[in-house]
């Protein structure tokens, strides 16, 4: 096998399974227990009344 | 003083040594940019010696508010002034190559002057000089707003604002000059090249370096965005434009790659800068100025994330879809296909989120003009990311591929999405910046909007005809297997629509023009008299409690 077809090969199989893992782990992260205040806080935090942002 | 001179004494040498590569030159192009560096050089020079407060006396010219806040933001104030201007210059030279496809005696005969110089300087001014300026001032803009911090190294903030200004300059004359590496939307030569990415790397730099000082733990999402625009187009720039100069005192230069596999690299490049430049950077300015314009916050923060995250994942798979029915391998064509298919997902995902957060203030639509431009933005961007999925697909791109559908989608794209988000942050940043009561005017503002998006509508519509009729005419065989139609008989077809497209153009820059007047007179100060866009309607007589009227 030559560079090209190691390379392929690894391509569509452990990277494809590392990147599909990686992928779900970081679209899963904002559903963890206790993310909804924080999403909250970081959505509202533009609003912020005591900082005169403009 | 010791700086000074050291300062002083550095421009003087880069001054020189242009001069000499200059004197030295291969060819004419080179030698032309070599005295436009000198040029930029020997100013900077000047700039540096006089030890005026040239800072204070521009402030004056500018109308700088005296009262500056804890941000630093003078950069993004020349930052607009540089949008608005180069805007007005890409879309009046997408005008003027919009009539000459229509007219081609307005190639005037000159080389200078044909579309296949023009066509490259519109796309470049618009894309990077108006597009990539709006970026830069806004991403300085929001980092420091949403990380409570001022903007780290100041003077490299500078410096990347008036070095990208360089490089249009270079870029653009370059163009007309006939230097170029022949690759859409990275025409530049190599030493353009180089020099865009000592502006890019200070550019990440600031960025990076505003981040790491914030006083605000959490990261906005809008920053996110603005940092995967900034790395990848590092990334695709650096692998894109892997050349060998023929000279080193010459503009010509050769590319690393050769046959298919430039040609997925430059497709990987191209549909990236898209999805990267054109996509993420302004999802960045969305998922800011959508939420503090109407002053509710972003419908679903998850909802960003995962868009985040499916926009970064898809989108760099999506090249090879540019590439159908090529000498591409038939697999990596259809991949191109499937991961352009599903970025139709996290593309409504995201212009779901942007409208919603619009839910329970729709009638801001009714009454804030700069409401309905950020809707009609997102609108666009809807419809652009579905009908780039569906052009995407092998059996529609053999009939829409090479036709001006093509032209079509990447203007309702560009002038829906990216244009009307743009003039949105403007409205909302010149009074602010400027530190104004309000606009001078709204009920310009409404005019703009309505001629961009009548022009944007009569683009995008001649342009589906023009493409679908193209792509039909192309393939009709007559029954004796003959080709019915010659090119030339298909370009004769395509005059009338020429026209409409142009029609549309004169609209848009148009509304571009009471644009650029209007931030002028904001700038200015000046207010203008005028009947509010609304008016609360109200009925005393009707506003009263109703009276018990006893039973006959």
């Amino acid at each position: 096998m030559n560079d090209y077809d190691t390379l392929r090969h690894f391509a569509d199989s452990w990277g494809l399974v590392f990147m599909t893992i990686v992928f779900v782990v970081l679209v899963a992260w904002p559903f963890l227990p206790g993310s909804r205040e924080r999403n909250n806080a970081a959505a509202t935090m533009i609003f912020d009344e005591e900082h005169d942002d403009g | 003083m010791e700086t000074l001179v050291m300062r002083a004494g550095g421009w003087l040498v880069v001054a020189l040594l242009a001069f000499f590569a200059l004197a030295y030159s291969a060819d004419a192009g080179f030698a032309v940019h070599m005295g436009i560096v000198m040029l930029a050089a020997l100013i900077t020079l000047v700039v540096t010696l006089r030890g005026a407060d040239y800072g204070a006396i521009a402030r004056g010219v500018l109308r700088v508010p005296a009262d500056q806040s804890k941000y630093d933001d003078d950069p993004i104030r020349w930052g607009v002034i540089a949008t608005v201007f180069w805007g007005l210059a890409g879309f009046l030279a997408g005008l003027y190559i919009a009539l000459q496809l229509a007219f081609p005696a307005l190639n005037l005969g000159l080389e200078w002057t044909t579309f296949g110089r023009l066509r490259p300087l519109h796309t470049s001014a618009v894309i990077f000089a108006f597009g990539g300026n709006a970026l830069i001032a806004t991403s300085f803009y929001i980092v420091q707003r949403t990380c409570r911090a001022r903007l780290a190294f100041p003077a490299l903030a500078r410096f990347v604002f008036w070095g990208y200004q360089l490089f249009i300059v270079l870029a653009a004359t370059g163009y007309l000059l006939g230097i170029t590496e022949a690759k859409e939307y990275a025409e530049p030569e190599w030493y353009v090249d180089l020099w865009l990415t000592v502006v890019w790397v200070s550019y990440l730099a600031v960025f990076v370096g505003t981040i790491v000082k914030r006083s605000e733990p959490h990261i906005y999402v809008a920053n996110w965005f603005f940092l995967s625009f900034i790395i990848t187009v590092a990334m695709l720039h650096l692998v894109n434009n892997l050349s060998l100069p023929v000279s080193f005192l010459g503009a010509k230069s050769y590319a690393a790659f050769s046959g298919v596999q430039d040609a997925l690299t430059q497709w990987w490049y191209g549909h990236n800068a898209v999805g990267f430049f054109l996509t993420a950077g302004f999802l960045a300015m969305m998922y800011y100025f959508v939420p503090k314009q109407a002053e509710r916050p972003v419908y679903s923060y998850r909802l960003s994330i995962i868009h985040f995250w499916s926009l970064i994942f898809l989108y760099i798979w999506a090249g090879p879809h540019h590439l159908h029915y090529t000498a591409l391998p038939d697999w990596a064509q259809t991949l191109g296909m499937v991961f352009s298919v599903m970025l139709w997902m996290p593309s409504w995902g995201g212009m779901i989120n942007g409208l919603m957060t619009l839910n329970g203030a729709w009638d801001k639509i009714r009454t804030d003009p700069i409401i309905r431009m950020m809707v009609m933005a997102l609108a666009f961007y809807g419809m652009s990311t579905f009908e780039g999925p569906m052009m995407s697909i092998k059996s529609v791109n053999s009939l829409s591929h090479y036709t001006d559908w093509t032209i079509g989608h990447v203007h309702s794209g560009a002038l829906g999405w990216n244009g009307m988000i743009t003039f949105a942050a403007l409205y909302y940043l010149t009074p602010r910046l400027w530190n104004r009561q309000r606009l001078y005017s709204l009920r310009m503002v409404n005019w703009h909007f309505w001629l961009a998006t009548v022009g944007i509508v009569l683009y995008a519509a001649s342009m589906w005809v023009a493409g679908i009729m193209q792509g039909l005419m192309w393939r009709e065989y007559g029954s004796d297997g003959y080709l019915v139609y010659s090119f030339a008989e298909v370009v004769a077809a395509m005059f009338p629509m020429y026209v409409i497209r142009a029609a549309g153009g004169v609209l848009y820059l148009g509304g571009a023009l009471i644009m650029a007047y209007n931030i002028a007179m904001t700038i200015a100060g000046n207010l203008r008299t005028e009947k509010p866009m609304t008016e609360t309607p109200y009925n005393e007589a009707a506003d009263r409690p109703l009276v018990p009227v006893a039973a006959e």
